[in-house]
């Protein structure tokens, strides 16, 4: 393996700007890693080699004529989610029903990593229009854990994760409705950031549910993420619930949480979300990631979110609810998948519906459907947009007790792929954790808190702040990834086994 | 299915109290549509004012267009409504292929104006104050063409084309109160309001308001109780309602088939029925099994509407004049009588008599034209007084022409004539036709002269002092020249010539 794919973003991000090394050089060392290893990850479910080459030979033309880099991440390649729109790639969602569609269009958050000079090497696998903790779901097939290939890497965003976790590239974006980007970082022990809600566009985000999706930053260090955190956010125009304020000052904040002081700084451990249902070394990473940030001067306060234990309910009736609507739009009229069955346009779009959709949105979509039906919307919509309204109010209760909350950041380690695969219940639970950030449209990160004594495998420490606090959350979050690398004497990403053959 | 009894009108209004409710959508003309950037022209090549989000294709999102909440205030306003001071728009979801997304962005339940009224005058001039319930915004969805097949329906079509170019484009929705006590006039208050709406809305510059164009369209709604009893009867809502008489002949038409249903003992049904242009019927839509259930719930990709009041006021201090204070001024401006405007108004007269006078001419001969000749000129094309080929400005230059002395009526008619038929402007009509007045007194004198010696016994007559009997000459010698002498210089000639 080239030691370019080694390097973190901002170490590689160094050597291009100082023409160590060429951006070009850095895609072709992470395309051919992915020529090496993503038959058996699964990460990538398409790869634009040309246009990464291309994209990275302009940063390098640029920089020869000594023009300063169009951000600190020019050249340094990245995967991204196959949620959001590309103008030279397709645009699946992990869907049948979108196989081979190519947009008209780039998504903002593409927009502005094109603007950066960021180099988008392809688009990574995911659950089908993300809904799903383990990419099992995906139309293409499951993406599998460089951990454990037999392990799931979660999901919906396990492609993202895998590929940093697999040093297919050193920077990835993610979607997350329910934990989509904190979970599957927790399986594949990397970095993974869901930002407040409207802090990064979603014009170009194929929905999954419009009130709780946000696209954010992964990769393997909390300073990467905060690199790429501030490339991506920022208030856009062409979406409505995009946030019109200054993006937290989140690189400066990893640095200064690097330095390791955390004195005066309280951090809330939520009761609701630790101890019954944990696995035992999950827990065990937890508690000593507690010990870690008071080694680090911050005062650990227990707090109570007791309208948490409702969120996975409101949670499975919104998102369908959202779901339902959403994607009523794939129909054969227009784009996409068309199965010419029957003569009426009804017929048309129910067999196209049908062939199209895999068994978790069709499920989804019966569930919203229902939920939304006259006579029940109260009862079921309306009722889980109060439990909403109390988990926000939960979290403004916790966060007068404490800067930031924290909790294990997925019950489990990644399980192993067909585990769950039949049961929806079980697969959901593995959300418990991160929900009720989506619900109330703040911010969280998952930083890996150690491995798992019993079986081997990541686990995460979730950090939440309130809405537009993602500043002291990095802090917290690079403070404590810092300790734990002193502890273990090398970055965690060293732990990171080779991809077995 | 049996054509249904119909009851004669006025044994329904004897026996049977209506009650309207009408539902008008008007397409605004913002120059962007209602969520995306845009345009919004009409009749463009089809789907080429389209883009991501009004095709809503995967991952685009709306942003509302100021200019369209601005004009539905504005209506607001002008209709007395009061404006929600917040406001979320809904999704209402169903299937159907000029739909983009599947579903309309609409403000169902959050209305942005209501509560409001609107004073309508009938012919009469009795002034009927209509409630309106609300007004709120939404989107225009696409056109469909079906192709093939007898009906020009989607059943039995062996295709169908669609054009987005009208998706997304902004809809204002403005629903009356239930209208009561109207009883035989039910026609007429239809008729009334709805044309009254079109001027108030033509007045504040926000929408075309073409029916024939479809950026105006109106939803009859109609029910009977039993005459006295205060009983509400089951409604039937009739579309395709495409002009202002089809108004009135839909609910007359309505009214006589409630009452054959009632009197029969049967219920009426509650269903949507089409309006059919050419008998003045309407028909049953397609039953549906079960009622559509539109899922209704808050649009999560938008941001609730909040006008501040300074907003609403700054915008209550753009409303124009409004129609009915412009109507007391004009009225009190060129003294009418309330018969006189009346009549005006009737004739759909005033707004051109009105640009005739801006355009130079005095009041009167301004009304003259457009209510005589040009009216007579209307009735025999069959058109609306305001469809004639001929502009106010173009009135104004032939009555300026005549008050001037270059043309006298009976040549300013034919110079109407000349511009109707497309022959160009007043004076190119002039010219081209030569219709200038001829006032060569040496041409004039032959003529006078060779008319006094064909009719010797009239021309004793003036000579003996009877200046009354140079009528019969004058005409003769307008006949002579063709209508184009000036028959005032014509009588000065003949008294001059006859010595007396």
């Amino acid at each position: 393996m080239s030691e370019l794919t080694r390097l973190t973003a901002a170490e590689l991000a160094q050597k291009i700007h100082s023409r160590e090394v060429s951006a070009v050089e850095a895609a072709q060392a992470h395309l051919d890693r992915i020529a090496a290893v993503d038959e058996r990850v699964h990460a990538f479910l398409h790869v634009g080699a040309e246009a990464a080459l291309a994209s990275a030979a302009l940063v390098d033309e640029s920089l020869d004529a000594d023009t300063p880099p169009a951000s600190p991440l020019a050249g340094v390649p990245l995967a991204l989610k196959d949620v959001l729109t590309t103008t030279d790639m397709p645009t699946t969602v992990g869907s049948r029903i979108l196989e081979g569609w190519r947009p008209p269009y780039d998504a903002t958050v593409t927009a502005k990593l094109r603007a950066a000079g960021v180099t988008i090497l392809g688009k990574t696998n995911m659950d089908e229009f993300a809904m799903g903790s383990s990419t099992e779901y995906s139309a293409y097939g499951p993406t599998h854990n460089p951990w454990n290939l037999d392990r799931i890497p979660g999901g919906s965003g396990g492609g993202s994760a895998a590929a940093l976790a697999a040093f297919e590239a050193p920077l990835a974006i993610g979607t997350d409705t329910g934990g989509s980007i904190r979970q599957p970082a927790a399986m594949t022990g990397t970095v993974g950031v869901k930002p407040t809600y409207g802090g990064v566009s979603r014009y170009g985000l194929v929905a999954c549910a419009s009130s709780l999706d946000q696209a954010g930053p992964c990769a393997r260090t909390v300073l990467d993420a905060a690199l790429l955190h501030e490339v991506i956010a920022g208030h856009d125009p062409l979406d409505s619930t995009s946030i019109d304020a200054p993006v937290p000052a989140v690189v400066e904040a990893a640095r200064r949480g690097a330095e390791g002081d955390l004195h005066g700084l309280r951090v809330g451990v939520v009761r609701e979300l630790t101890g019954e249902g944990y696995q035992a070394g999950v827990q065990e990473n937890f508690d000593a990631a507690l010990r870690e940030l008071e080694k680090l001067g911050a005062e650990v306060v227990e707090v109570s979110a007791p309208h948490f234990q409702y969120g996975l309910a409101a949670y499975y009736l919104i998102l369908p609810s959202e779901v339902s609507s959403n994607l009523a739009r794939f129909d054969a009229m227009r784009y996409g998948l068309r199965v010419d069955k029957g003569a009426s346009a009804e017929e048309v779009m129910a067999a196209t519906r049908e062939a199209g959709f895999g068994p978790e949105v069709k499920r989804r979509i019966i569930l919203g459907t229902y939920a939304l039906s006259s006579g029940y919307y109260d009862a079921y919509y309306g009722q889980a947009q109060k439990v909403r309204t109390l988990i926000s109010r939960d979290f403004a209760a916790a966060f007068e007790q404490a800067d930031v909350l924290v909790s294990p950041t997925a019950p489990t380690t990644a399980f192993p792929i067909g585990d769950k695969v039949d049961d929806p219940l079980a697969m959901y639970l593995n959300d418990l954790a991160t929900i009720p950030t989506n619900l109330a449209g703040t911010t969280a990160m998952s930083v890996p808190s150690g491995v798992a004594a019993e079986d081997g495998l990541p686990t995460g420490l979730q950090v939440m702040a309130p809405a537009l606090g993602e500043a002291v959350m990095y802090r917290v979050g690079a403070a404590y990834e810092a300790a734990r690398d002193a502890a273990d004497g090398s970055p965690f990403a060293t732990r990171i086994p080779e991809v077995k053959r | 299915m049996s054509a249904p009894t119909l009851v004669d009108f006025d044994d329904v209004v004897d026996r049977y109290d209506p009650v309207l409710g009408l539902e008008v959508h008007v397409e605004l003309s913002t120059n962007t549509k209602m969520f995306c950037g845009c345009p919004t022209t009409f009749g463009a090549e089809p789907n080429t004012q389209v883009c991501p989000t009004c095709l809503g294709l995967p991952g685009s999102l709306p942003v509302v267009n100021r200019a369209a909440v601005e004009a539905a205030i504005r209506i607001g306003l002008a209709l007395n409504c009061d404006i929600a001071p917040w406001g979320r728009f809904a999704r209402k979801n169903y299937f159907y292929p000029d739909m983009p997304k599947n579903f309309q962005t609409s403000q169902y339940d959050e209305p942005i104006a209501v509560n409001g009224h609107l004073d309508v005058t009938l012919e009469d001039g009795t002034v009927v104050r209509v409630g309106i319930e609300r007004a709120h915004m939404e989107e225009d969805t696409g056109k469909s063409l079906h192709v093939g097949g007898a009906t020009g329906r989607i059943h039995g079509a062996e295709y169908s084309l669609l054009d987005y170019n009208r998706a997304g484009v902004p809809l204002i929705e403005i629903v009356t109160k239930m209208i009561p006590d109207t009883g035989a006039r039910a026609p007429e208050v239809a008729r009334a309001y709805v044309t009254a709406l079109r001027d108030l809305i033509r007045s504040l510059g926000v929408s075309d308001v073409r029916m024939d164009q479809g950026s105006m369209r109106c939803d009859v709604n109609l029910s009977l109780s039993p005459k006295g009893s205060g009983i509400l009867g089951t409604r039937s809502e009739t579309k395709n309602v495409n002009s202002l008489r089809s108004v009135e002949r839909a609910v007359r038409y309505e009214m006589t088939r409630h009452a054959g249903v009632l009197d029969a003992g049967e219920k009426v049904v509650q269903e949507t029925r089409h309006f059919q242009e050419d008998t003045a019927t309407t028909r049953s839509g397609r039953i549906k099994e079960t009622s559509e259930d539109y899922r209704y719930f808050p649009e999560p990709d938008l941001v609730p509407i909040a006008p501040s009041p300074e907003w609403v006021e700054e915008l209550r201090g753009t409303l124009p004049e409004l129609p009915w204070e412009r109507r007391a001024r004009i009225q009190q401006e060129w003294q009418l009588s309330d018969a006189e405007l009346r009549d005006l108004v009737n004739a759909g007269a005033l707004d051109l008599v009105a640009a005739t006078v801006e355009a130079g001419a005095p009041s009167g001969e301004a009304r003259s034209w457009w209510v005589s000749y040009l009216a007579q000129q209307a009735n025999t094309r069959g058109v609306a007084l305001d469809e004639l080929p001929i502009t106010p400005a173009q009135v104004a230059r032939v009555i300026e022409l005549v008050s001037s002395g270059e043309l006298n009526n009976k040549l300013a008619r034919q110079v109407v004539d000349g511009v109707l038929e497309g022959e160009g402007e007043p004076d190119e009509v002039v010219a081209g036709r030569g219709l200038a007045v001829v006032s060569d007194d040496g041409a004039l004198i032959a003529a006078v002269d060779e008319a006094l010696a064909a009719q010797p016994d009239v021309a004793e007559k003036i000579r003996g002092g009877k200046v009354a009997a140079a009528g019969a000459i004058v005409g003769a010698v307008m006949k002579a020249t063709r209508g184009q002498a000036d028959a005032k210089r014509v009588r000065e000639l003949i008294i001059e010539r006859c010595g007396t």
